[in-house]
């Protein structure tokens, strides 16, 4: 199978879904000639036309509120978020308004748009470009929240995103713009709320969203050389989020480690540890650990900011313990 | 329809959003209404003047204070007080209430309990007709408060910028919330829109016949891509800032409200001007005025009876299908 970048492929998936629907059009900054920063638009306007492909000034807030009321009308925007970090500026539009429309219309209106962003530190931006945001939107009813973990994933859940009739925002880890990932020719859809098992074990499950996907897999690769086999779960999407999967897999395996790059606290690995203790706790050999960004502004030095994400060698670290039943000692 | 007709058609609507509020006001003071509600009475010639020139194909934007746009777009009583009541047979079904009622068969896209907050949503969906290649029309219906929302200027620029099919609505009620707008406004309200080049209009919004005169000329061109437009309607609220506000003497007198009462009440300036032309007699104005209050009454004892939604309700319509 062809091998494709994850900037490539969300590029192909919006192509795919202008050409089926009219409806369907761009707004952001920059994302017309110049096609974002990170050029995942590239090309695009050359095929649909400024009328497609909206440049838009500096206007969070306002592109992300003329988004909410033209998908209220017949329109279908993916709107162009050039940071995770801007989410703060479309809060209300986001949270206050399109994630509840639906509700508070008794079902009447609908607001079918698309919000994709990019999480993701290391890319040595400091504390305002380097912020994975997703738990903050997924912690809001009404919203969906996709986090693709390579290209595969981002072109399938970029196209189901299209087609929702649901707000959903969709977060690509802007360092992953360039890695390849096998990703096939003819059409694909992923569904919202189906867990893929990237690689199966009967020894301890790793839940690990988006880029932290790559670390756990390291991780499981390091942990097999000692003989340890570790399941490998990527949820793809936390709202909905797919639970069947994860607890039949933790009660397989009686060990759990949850690592996603949100903040540790308050976020996407609490939630997670949250369920599994609801769900498999007489199946559980020992704590639900969690892996997540440290509780500190993303720092601007290369040596400080390493320290605050998840690695492999943490989380091979964090599993040795778990299977030495020595995880929940420490004070 | 002849001038006269629609003369009577415009006092109708008025009235039908007076006797709206009378029986809103009177349920929350008989505690009979779940929250609290923002009376419209006073702005009507607003809401009225600018929705008599629309189709229901054209889409607002309303606010906190959004039981007159609802009426005046062409909504029912009682749908309206079972939503009010949060009653399963609601616009809502109950779920949205006061600050949220919408009605989108007849084009009104939500009020909005965020001040300000539909300014984009009213210039998306004038960006959607002319995508779509409609003569429609957006109007975004806000008060003086929401010009201190910075929203308000992002999306100015957009819809100036892309010649959009929307009319800024800003009925300055000289009041945002419990502040005068001297208090809350630098400058001249008509000079922020002036600044993104957007034709920018001044009315007497206690006067039906010229807000509507000149919302059928905005609505006209609008409709000819030769918008966005600006409209200051300067108006009055006659309860306080919501049911609650009682004792207002604080930040406004008794006078005052007096005087816009008597001299600038929309419904009365409509019917002295339309007797005084002979196009019909008070006799015939009571009547109407009678019905309308009659079938307001009849409509609030069909909500308050009517049923409330099921526990199910509860976690519906979270997601859309």
């Amino acid at each position: 199978m062809r091998e494709i970048t994850l900037s490539k492929a969300v590029n192909e998936a919006i192509a795919e879904e202008m050409r089926r629907d009219p409806a369907v059009f761009v707004i952001g900054e920059d994302v017309a000639e110049a096609g974002t920063p990170f050029k995942v638009l590239s090309g695009l306007v050359e095929e649909f036309g400024t009328d497609r492909i909206i440049d838009t000034p500096i206007s969070e807030p306002g592109f992300m509120g003329i988004a909410v009321g033209a998908a209220m009308t017949g329109s279908r925007p993916i709107v162009d978020l050039m940071f995770g970090d801007f989410l703060f500026l479309v809060m209300d539009q986001l949270c206050n308004q399109a994630a509840k429309t639906h509700y508070m219309s008794g079902g009447k209106l609908s607001v079918p748009l698309v919000l994709r962003t990019n999480l993701g530190a290391t890319r040595r931006s400091a504390a305002q470009h380097s912020q994975s945001l997703h738990a903050l939107v997924a912690h809001i009813p009404g919203l969906k929240v996709a986090l693709p973990s390579s290209a595969y994933e981002a072109k399938g859940l970029m196209k189901t995103a299209i087609r929702d009739n649901n707000p959903v925002v969709i977060f690509e880890d802007k360092l992953m713009y360039n890695d390849k990932a096998p990703v096939p020719e003819e059409e694909y859809l992923i569904p919202f709320g189906v867990a893929n098992i990237r690689r199966a074990g009967n020894d301890i499950t790793l839940i690990a969203t988006s880029s932290m996907v790559q670390v756990a897999e390291a991780a499981a690769a390091l942990l097999a050389a000692e003989g340890v086999e570790a399941e490998v779960i990527d949820p793809r999407t936390i709202v909905p989020l797919d639970e069947a999967t994860i607890i039949a897999s933790v009660r397989k395996t009686g060990r759990a480690i949850v690592i996603d790059e949100g903040h540790r606290s308050f976020g996407v690995t609490a939630e997670i540890a949250a369920r599994i203790a609801e769900k498999a706790f007489y199946h559980l050999d020992g704590p639900v650990l969690r892996l997540g960004a440290m509780d500190v502004p993303v720092p601007f030095s290369p040596v400080l900011e390493d320290l605050t994400v998840p690695t492999p060698a943490a989380v091979v670290d964090a599993a040795r313990k778990l299977m030495r039943g020595e995880a929940g000692h420490d004070a | 329809m002849s001038n006269t007709e629609t003369y009577l058609r415009m006092y109708r609507q008025m009235v039908r959003i007076r006797a709206f509020e009378d029986q809103a006001n009177q349920l929350y003071l008989s505690a009979r209404m779940p929250g609290l509600t923002h009376m419209y009475s006073g702005q009507e010639a607003v809401a009225v003047g600018i929705c008599e020139a629309l189709r229901p194909t054209d889409r607002i934007t309303s606010t906190h204070r959004g039981h007159g746009h609802c009426v005046a777009k062409g909504a029912e009583f009682k749908p309206m007080f079972c939503e009010l009541l949060g009653r399963a047979e609601g616009y809502c079904r109950g779920k949205g209430g006061s600050m949220h009622i919408a009605d989108q068969a007849n084009g009104n896209l939500g009020a909005n309990a965020i001040v300000g907050g539909s300014m984009g949503i009213a210039t998306g969906a004038a960006l959607s007709a002319r995508r779509q290649g409609r003569d429609d029309v957006a109007v975004c219906f806000f008060g003086d408060g929401a010009t201190a929302q910075g929203l308000m200027y992002e999306v100015m620029n957009m819809a100036a910028l892309w010649q959009l099919p929307v009319i800024y609505a800003c009925e300055n009620n000289g009041y945002s919330e419990y502040t005068r707008t001297d208090e809350i406004a630098a400058g001249s309200i008509l000079a922020r829109a002036q600044a993104f080049g957007i034709e920018s209009f001044r009315v007497d919004g206690q006067d039906v016949l010229a807000v509507n005169d000149l919302a059928q000329r905005l609505v006209a061109r609008a409709r000819k891509g030769e918008g966005p437009f600006f409209i200051e309607l300067e108006t009055y609220r006659y309860h306080g800032h919501h049911v609650g506000d009682i004792n207002r003497g604080y930040y406004r007198s008794k006078d005052e409200e007096t005087r816009w009462k008597t001299e600038r009440d929309p419904i009365d300036t409509l019917a002295r001007w339309m007797t005084g032309q002979g196009l019909t007699t008070q006799d015939d104005l009571d009547a109407i005025a009678s019905a309308i209050r009659a079938e307001a009454e009849a409509a609030v004892a069909y909500a308050l009876a009517a049923p409330f939604p099921d526990a199910a309700e509860v976690s519906r319509h979270v997601f859309a299908a």
